[in-house]
């Protein structure tokens, strides 16, 4: 991919960003955040190849750091919010009279 | 041959699947109901990306990664699990942190090993021209938010002072830093040298430390939003450099989606974001607003008479802040309101954008409580309903409910919107003491109304009274 193709993903992808986030209901912007913060660590894509790839031992090493890193946050990121989410309860309707 | 590291098709498009799993948990959040499917097509997304990294590349060392995931993956969800709702700012400040540093430990291992990362050209032996600035930029982004969100974690979890902490002529010094980034990068783009690139990392993640030194506490909604932001564009550099679609789309949603909450956290406040970013707001207010006013009459009233009050009312509205959090004094509150619809009192919650501290912090403790999200409100919602309630109760929450923001124009909170609980019939208002005002340092003239009685006492354990004094 060149770097125009890529830049053109980029830019729809802050538009796609910019409609989904304002639809997003304002009791849920702590969810919003730990989902985003769970997703932003997609970075460990990244961290894999460093980790998978020879030729280099520190690239290695920092590459298996950041997998431990993301980790954290892909782990902790979902299971907290999947948490916050299961809080979310409506008013039970047979209990009110 | 060394352009494109997904050669693929197949694999450009399963990163493609997994970035529209990422969109739809997003999109999930719109509603409460559809919220958990979101979160778990987030996680498909997840899993999609990994697993499609894993298989296509030659891994030599899998035993090593797994080991890794697994030590990291046990960790966060332990944290996940014991961490108490009224702690999940810290929690978001620490997990912003862990993604800033692993952009720098993946832009360094890049760095380290371009030919792993196909960003290597062969003809002259250097990293591509393009991906310096790709690379330059991840650091530097990765390294603020690690250190911004560091210094965000210790403010947040009570180790550093929530007072801003204020450099003499800081905004030289943080200028010229964030020039001298600039500068550098531009300068790593004619030489790949080590030092260029060790400089970056170095000055970034100082001018993060620097940033985020100078702001107040109650200003941590747009700090926290603004590292969420950050962090989204360090994925989204990192996904350039690495040409993953998976990346680019996640950074730019992130990346997005803080940005949008910093704008609706400083609408809120009614501050420009420079203005918060600049820093100690609440240090030279105290002065302006009100210092004459301490000797007012007001009413103190007992539990015992909030309790008959609210008991009598047709309606009561509940205003949570930041003191509700701290005394951690949600689930009286809402056995209070349970009493009272017993007794046949409407019940609402009525939630300012900026209470607490992080977006949407007050509705995650009142959920914790399980108080149904439908009697939850947002100030627009609600603000014409206190005219025609019985009860306003003000629980942990002062500035946001400051009339002086709509008259006073000398205020520094003027043109902030606030609730309008002077309207209501009676305001019961729990504070811990006359003596502290809120964080802009402004008197509330709420307090010394003929409508306002004051509840002077730890949140939780008024609340707790008041229950009792119910029963």
């Amino acid at each position: 991919m060149d770097f125009v193709s890529v830049l053109s993903i980029f830019m729809l992808a802050c538009c796609v960003g910019y409609y989904v986030v304002w639809s997003v209901t304002p009791a849920l912007h702590t969810p919003l955040m730990s989902v985003t913060n769970a997703i932003s660590s997609v970075i460990i894509v990244g961290a894999l190849i460093a980790s998978a790839a020879e030729g280099s031992t520190t690239s290695k090493w920092l590459g298996l750091a950041a997998v431990v890193l993301a980790s954290v946050n892909i782990f902790g990121g979902f299971a907290v919010t999947e948490r916050m989410l299961a809080m979310y309860k409506k008013k039970d309707r047979p209990a009110a009279k | 041959m060394s352009e494109a590291v997904a050669v693929n098709p197949w694999v450009a498009f399963i990163y493609l699947i997994a970035g529209l799993c990422f969109i739809l948990a997003l999109r999930g959040l719109s509603s409460p109901e559809s919220s958990r499917r979101g979160n778990r097509f987030g996680m498909v997304g997840m899993v999609l990306a990994v697993g499609t990294t894993l298989v296509t590349h030659k891994i030599a060392s899998l035993p090593e990664i797994v080991v890794a995931m697994a030590i990291g993956g046990g960790i966060g969800f332990v944290v996940a699990r014991r961490i108490q709702m009224t702690a999940m700012p810290q929690l978001v400040a620490a997990f912003h942190s862990l993604v800033g540093l692993a952009a720098v430990l993946v832009a360094i291992a890049a760095y380290a090993n371009p030919g792993a990362f196909g960003i290597l050209d062969l003809a002259t032996g250097h990293i591509h021209q393009v991906s310096r600035i790709e690379m330059g930029l991840g650091i530097a982004i990765g390294a603020i938010t690690f250190s911004g969100s560091v210094i965000a974690f210790l403010k947040l979890n009570g180790n550093m002072s929530g007072k801003p902490i204020l450099l003499p002529a800081r905004h030289v010094i943080n200028l010229g830093t964030l020039a001298l980034i600039v500068a550098l990068i531009g300068y790593f783009l004619t030489d790949d040298a080590l030092p260029v690139f060790a400089a970056i990392t170095a000055l970034s993640f100082v001018i993060g430390f620097l940033l985020i030194v100078p702001i107040g506490g109650a200003d941590m909604p747009v700090v926290v939003s603004m590292l969420n932001s950050y962090s989204g564009w360090a994925a989204a550099a990192m996904g350039f450099t690495l040409h993953n679609t998976a990346m680019i789309i996640t950074g730019a949603l992130v990346g997005s989606s803080g940005a949008i909450l910093s704008y609706i956290m400083c609408r809120a406040m009614n501050r420009s974001f420079i203005s918060v970013i600049a820093g100690g707001f609440g240090t030279e207010a105290g002065a302006s607003g009100g210092g004459a006013a301490i000797d007012r009459p007001w009413k103190r009233g007992s539990a015992e008479d909030a309790a008959f009050l609210m008991k009598q009312a047709e309606q009561v509205i509940i205003v949570p802040g930041y003191g509700m959090a701290v005394a951690q004094a949600q689930h009286a509150l809402r056995e209070m309101g349970d009493l009272l619809k017993k007794e046949g009192v409407r019940v609402k919650y009525a939630i300012h954008p900026v209470a607490g501290r992080m977006p949407g912090h007050m509705n995650v403790l009142l959920a914790e409580a399980n108080v149904p999200y439908d009697e939850v409100f947002e100030l627009e919602d609600i603000n014409g309903e206190f005219a025609q309630t019985d009860v306003a109760f003000v629980i942990g929450a002062n500035d946001v409910t400051n009339p002086a923001a709509k008259t006073d124009k000398s205020s520094p909170i003027y043109g902030m919107p606030v609730l309008d609980v002077e309207k209501a019939k009676t305001v019961l208002f729990v504070k811990r003491s006359m003596g502290g005002v809120g964080y802009a340092g402004v008197d509330n003239e709420v307090f010394y109304r003929d409508n306002t009685m004051m509840l002077l006492a730890d949140a939780k354990k008024m609340v707790e009274e008041i229950v009792k004094a119910m029963g």
